[in-house]
């Protein structure tokens, strides 16, 4: 028997088994860990190897569709502190920033939060991102784990040319500072009970200094899940204290990478290095929204002459939600059309615990990406029937006031 | 952590002597006079009857591996497999897992309970939650495969 996740390539079970096969298999550096890795492990934790870290895949209390629903109808706590917190200070902090990703973060209100790209030359995409404008001295940014190394590299070289024709901006990693996810439909009153607070003024996507039984945090309304809920940047020190108490709260429970990933895939985003990577223009995404509008029409970003042409127009690919027959499609499994020619490929699937259908993102030409188009997906040789659906597949519960 | 856990006493003990089918099958062999289940180091396991037919499966440790089971894929009656061959899938929501066939032979019934009720394999996966039955073409490969003991051993790793 042999395993396919989408958190490695193809091992035995065997090796899904054993957290030293996950090491082995990513490089020969001991993989790095969070904060709350005892805590992890102390709570039956499977520590899997993630873009270099150590971390959780799953808890022995929770299966991942039992943690899967559990957040979708109570609330769930996630570690994700492997992310890359960044804040970019300086006057010229926008100016820079704006040249590197396609958000319009000048008109961002003090407080907000944007989901972002860094593009580069070609027009592909770096990486996702969210970026808030913590207050009126700096920005505060956070990008996936698994492209930390590259993005700031990318970063860093682009710094330095800036700084060298006279920009005022820096870049600081916050390497002090832990970040855990608290997601579903409970979380609202978790926090609000433990801060004593009320946040019905507390906008999605938004973000802001709170005090939680004397620790101070900076947490932000949004997520991975689709559902309502925050990301808490909280101090390394802090972090296995103020996870303790949301844990106490009965309505909230630990989840790992496995729930994370379906419960984002049934809400229609995208994980990058699956669903996006560096040749894949914010058009062809379907992020072409998150390009603001004063950015589409002054460029400045890069790959800006590639992109913004394709804005509107047809592009090469698209990428689509699809629901499947038969058994699930994951990454990597062919796409046809109703003539048996291919056309694309998935780049995420699973069943979905909520809808009890699979659900799967994939790239397909253009003309194939029309709601309701009938395609054909291949799973280990045998064609099964696909239909373009509209994401999300389940309603997204965001806060809106 | 996870590998402390499979090594706890009561997944073995599960894994290796589900003290009930034992019972169970001991009582059949008796009539029949030989018969065992066999495992093969990728957790596939084959129980063969007295007309040389394996009903085969994935173990309690592989189960429980994968988690919640909500797709397998079944076999088509009447199909030749070679030993080492993919016979079967079976889907949790994170996973993936190609099942192979323990043996060589001819497909001659699958369990289509697990069409309605795939988690068959989480609750009972040496028993209700069988896949196929094989009607095996060399019981020679039977010796290659390991028995009881050589698999807790197996899975003691």
């Amino acid at each position: 028997m042999t395993v396919r996740t989408a958190f490695r390539g193809c091992v035995s079970v065997r090796k899904l088994l054993s957290q030293r096969a996950f090491a082995s298999a990513a490089s020969s550096q001991p993989l790095q860990r969070t904060a709350l890795y005892d805590l992890h492990v102390k709570n039956g934790g499977k520590m899997v190897e993630f873009a270099g870290w150590d971390m959780p895949v799953q808890y022995s209390g929770l299966g991942v569709l039992a943690s899967h629903m559990w957040t979708r109808e109570k609330a769930s706590l996630f570690d994700v502190s492997h992310m890359l917190q960044t804040r970019w200070v300086g006057k010229d902090r926008t100016k820079f920033i704006e040249s590197l990703v396609v958000a319009d973060v000048q008109a961002l209100p003090v407080g907000s939060s944007t989901l972002s790209l860094f593009t580069n030359e070609n027009g592909g995409i770096i990486d996702d991102t969210v970026i808030n404008k913590q207050d009126d001295k700096g920005l505060y940014v956070v990008s996936n784990a698994g492209c930390a190394e590259k993005d700031l590299a990318h970063i860093r070289s682009h710094l330095q040319t800036f700084q060298n024709k006279g920009g005022d901006v820096d870049v600081q990693i916050l390497d002090d500072v832990s970040l855990v996810a608290l997601q579903g439909p409970s979380a609202a009153k978790v926090v609000s009970g433990l801060a004593g607070i009320d946040l019905r003024d507390f906008g999605f996507m938004t973000a802001r200094h709170m005090n939680i039984k004397e620790i101070d945090v900076y947490i932000s309304r949004c997520g991975y899940t689709g559902e309502d809920g925050f990301e808490i940047s909280v101090p390394h020190k802090d972090v296995v204290k103020l996870t303790e108490l949301f844990l106490d709260h009965p309505d909230v429970e630990l989840a790992g990478l496995g729930a994370r990933d379906s419960l984002r895939l049934e809400a229609g985003l995208c994980l990058y290095g699956h669903d996006l990577d560096d040749t894949v223009t914010p058009v062809e995404g379907g992020l072409t929204w998150t390009i603001g509008k004063r950015r589409r029409e002054e460029g400045g970003f890069l790959g800006a002459e590639k992109i913004i042409p394709q804005i509107g127009k047809a592009v090469p690919r698209r990428r689509v939600g699809l629901v499947v027959e038969g058994a699930p499609a994951r990454e990597g499994a062919e796409i046809l059309n109703a003539d048996g020619e291919t056309i694309g490929k998935v780049t995420s699937g699973c069943p979905s615990p909520v809808l009890k259908k699979n659900i799967a993102m994939g790239l397909v030409k253009n003309g194939f990406h029309k709601q309701g188009t009938e395609l054909q997906v291949k799973v280990r040789n045998r064609l099964q029937k696909a239909t373009i659906t509209k994401m999300p597949f389940v309603a997204q519960q965001y806060y809106r006031g | 952590m996870f590998r402390r856990a499979l090594t706890s006493t009561s997944i073995l003990s599960r894994a290796v002597a589900p003290a009930r089918s034992v019972q169970r099958t001991a009582g059949i062999l008796s009539l029949r006079g030989y018969a065992t289940r066999k495992y093969t180091p990728e957790h596939e396991w084959v129980s063969v009857d007295g007309q040389g037919v394996g009903t085969i499966g994935i173990t309690d440790y592989a189960a429980k591996a994968l988690g919640d089971v909500v797709f397998v894929e079944i076999p088509t009656v009447g199909t030749a497999i070679e030993a080492k061959e993919q016979v079967s899938a079976v889907e949790s929501v994170k996973a993936a897992s190609d099942v192979y066939a323990p043996i060589s032979g001819e497909v001659v019934e699958v369990n289509d309970a697990l069409g309605n009720e795939p988690s068959l394999i989480n609750s009972s996966p040496f028993d209700k939650g069988w896949i196929a039955k094989i009607k095996i073409s060399d019981k020679g490969q039977l010796n290659a495969l390991m028995d009881e003991a050589a698999y807790a051993d197996h899975i003691k790793e």
